[in-house]
């Protein structure tokens, strides 16, 4: 604070609480619709304020799935198979980047530029402006309605590797230099010494790819035909989207709240490693 | 930037990177290859013959008047949810950095929005602003407006707009945060004791200074409103009502999977590529001159 003006203090408070409670609100109305019953969320205006029913509405949609009709699955199911996929993707695109960004930066060899800039050009273009021949690629390979089907093709990722090389190219010299001298071959080089260096960076690119992967929305959406394999994402926004005589908006909501609990929660417990994600995958 | 002390071996390198190129191949430049491929084909309808047609299936698109307003749509689009996006979290990260008392709580309201997936977005907002239960519609009822995005097609983009910045307001402000507390103090006193006020000082002293981040972060958000906001719009809107938020991402995919139009929508993903690759080469290319944290 350069100097004290009570009303420009005043005004300032006045605009952020405006701005979080515009915010918060549609994930407040979420909440307090799955806690009504179902006739409660059908009367115009619905309540602004908590009801008694959030147990018994989660418990349904957890076990039953929206309403018991053709394409329900029990919510559990779905949210299993999500965290597989997001923790699938978040690790997995940790594990390959760290050690191709080590061969970059670690190493001189043939056709290093040439796998850099490889790696590099798929930053340009998400999955969702080639998603028919993508989708085509997976099917001849067998993949749909499988783990491997969502996860792989997401793992391919020019930011970690970026950020591992970025990384790597900021630890001292010395560091490699002494390893070498005491005979460390380079993988134990990478084990004792860089990796554990890296626990902050690995940290903040998990919470990042994380949420990545638990909001993926269009290739689960894609590759799934099997409900047994349908994550939270899609299921939620695909009920949401069935014309439906009478619909049964507490049960939506509770769904869609659990949807993104996992993330969120994420996000809140790990902000610092979060910030540090989003800024650094940026550069 | 390179290093000076490396490894020597010859095989290890390979194996290293092999994961990453064997996934990128496969699933990058193999279905690149083939959507720039199929662009140039026509299929017949039962998918068995195809024949090379050069660029017929762009000269088609860029007849067609639907594509074009699909690319009109999704040029307005971008520019609302970038422009009053960006306003909005700049508004709230000037205030948000004048508070000492609280401002780590602010915070951690105001990074929520970036955990929840478009997708689950687009039903959040499907909910407030639904015409029959909606709490929002009902408040907007009260004061005389009629909101129906189900079938008015202006409201329906003005709601995609409201929840793909809602969406994506975290990030710009976390950005904005550490781009205004980058900015030495020393400058703003200085000012200060020179008599500049506060609005003085922000158009003067802030504003320029936190212009490489709002650059970086305009693109960022034309690239978010290009192609991250396709979650957004499946869940809320599907493209409709008619075409009026059929923007280009959700075009290719549904002349694609829908449609079955292979060779459009191949021409279209094409044609999208051109647009991100430039997108990604201006972020790049003004990346140097962005602010450091």
């Amino acid at each position: 604070m350069v100097e004290n003006r009570p009303f420009v203090t005043f005004l300032s408070h006045l605009v952020v609480i405006l701005g979080l409670i515009i915010i918060a609100f549609p994930v407040w109305m979420t909440f307090v619709a799955a806690t009504h019953d179902q006739e409660t969320m059908l009367r115009q205006p619905v309540p602004i304020w908590p009801g008694t029913h959030l147990y018994e509405n989660l418990v349904t949609v957890l076990t039953e799935g929206y309403k018991s009709r053709p394409g329900s699955v029990p919510l559990i199911v779905t949210l299993i198979n999500s965290m597989v996929m997001a923790l699938g993707v978040a690790i997995g695109k940790i594990l390959i980047s760290i050690i191709s960004a080590f061969a970059i930066v670690y190493f001189r060899f043939p056709l290093r530029m040439t796998f850099f800039w490889a790696i590099f050009v798929t930053l340009m273009l998400p999955v969702e402006v080639r998603i028919v021949p993508t989708y085509g690629v997976v099917a001849s390979l067998g993949m749909l309605d499988s783990y491997s089907g969502l996860i792989i093709p997401l793992i391919a990722s020019a930011t970690a590797t970026f950020l591992f090389r970025q990384f790597f190219l900021s630890v001292p010299d010395e560091l490699a230099e002494a390893a070498r001298v005491d005979g460390a071959s380079p993988m134990r080089f990478f084990w004792d010494i860089l990796l554990p260096m890296s626990r902050t960076s690995i940290a903040a690119l998990f919470v990042i790819q994380f949420i990545y992967g638990w909001n993926q929305y269009l290739w689960p959406l894609l590759i799934t035909t099997k409900e047994s394999f349908y994550t939270v994402v899609m299921t939620v926004s695909r009920q949401a989207n069935v014309a439906d005589s009478v619909p049964a908006w507490n049960l939506l909501m509770a769904m869609a709240l659990l949807a993104m609990l996992p993330p969120v929660l994420v996000v809140v417990f790990m902000q610092r490693q979060f910030v540090r994600g989003l800024v650094e995958t940026e550069k | 930037m390179e290093k000076r002390v490396v490894f020597n071996d010859r095989l290890l390198p390979y194996l290293l990177v092999a994961p990453q190129m064997i996934i990128t191949l496969t699933f990058f430049f193999w279905p690149t290859g083939q959507a720039i491929w199929q662009s140039v084909l026509v299929e017949d309808a039962f998918g068995g013959n195809s024949k090379f047609v050069w660029f017929d299936n762009f000269t088609y698109l860029l007849k067609d008047p639907s594509y074009y307003e699909s690319g009109r749509i999704t040029l307005v689009f971008s520019f609302l949810v970038a422009t009053l996006g960006l306003a909005l979290s700049l508004l709230l990260a000037v205030m948000a950095d004048r508070i000492i008392r609280g401002a780590s709580a602010y915070k951690t309201i105001l990074v929520w929005p970036y955990a929840v997936a478009p997708a689950v977005a687009g039903v959040l907002f499907g909910f407030l602003f639904n015409p029959s239960v909606g709490t929002v519609s009902w408040m907007l009822k009260g004061i005389g407006i009629d909101f129906n995005y189900v079938t008015n097609g202006n409201q329906a983009l003005i709601l995609i707009v409201i929840a793909s910045i809602w969406n994506q307001v975290s990030y710009n402000f976390l950005f904005f945060l550490a781009g205004l507390q980058s900015i030495p103090k020393s400058l703003i006193e200085a000012a200060a004791i020179d008599g500049a006020g506060p609005g003085r000082r922000f158009w003067d002293i802030v504003f320029p200074l936190l212009s490489p981040t709002g650059f970086f972060l305009l693109v960022i958000n034309v690239l978010y409103a290009f192609i991250g906001t396709f979650g957004v719009v499946a869940s809320l809107t599907q493209g409709g009502p008619g075409q009026a938020t059929n923007i280009l991402v959700y075009k290719v995919y549904n002349d694609g999977f829908r449609g079955q139009d292979l060779g459009s929508s191949s021409a279209q993903s094409v044609i999208l590529m051109i647009i991100m690759v430039l997108l990604t080469f201006i972020q790049f290319r003004f990346i140097e001159r962005r602010v450091h944290y």
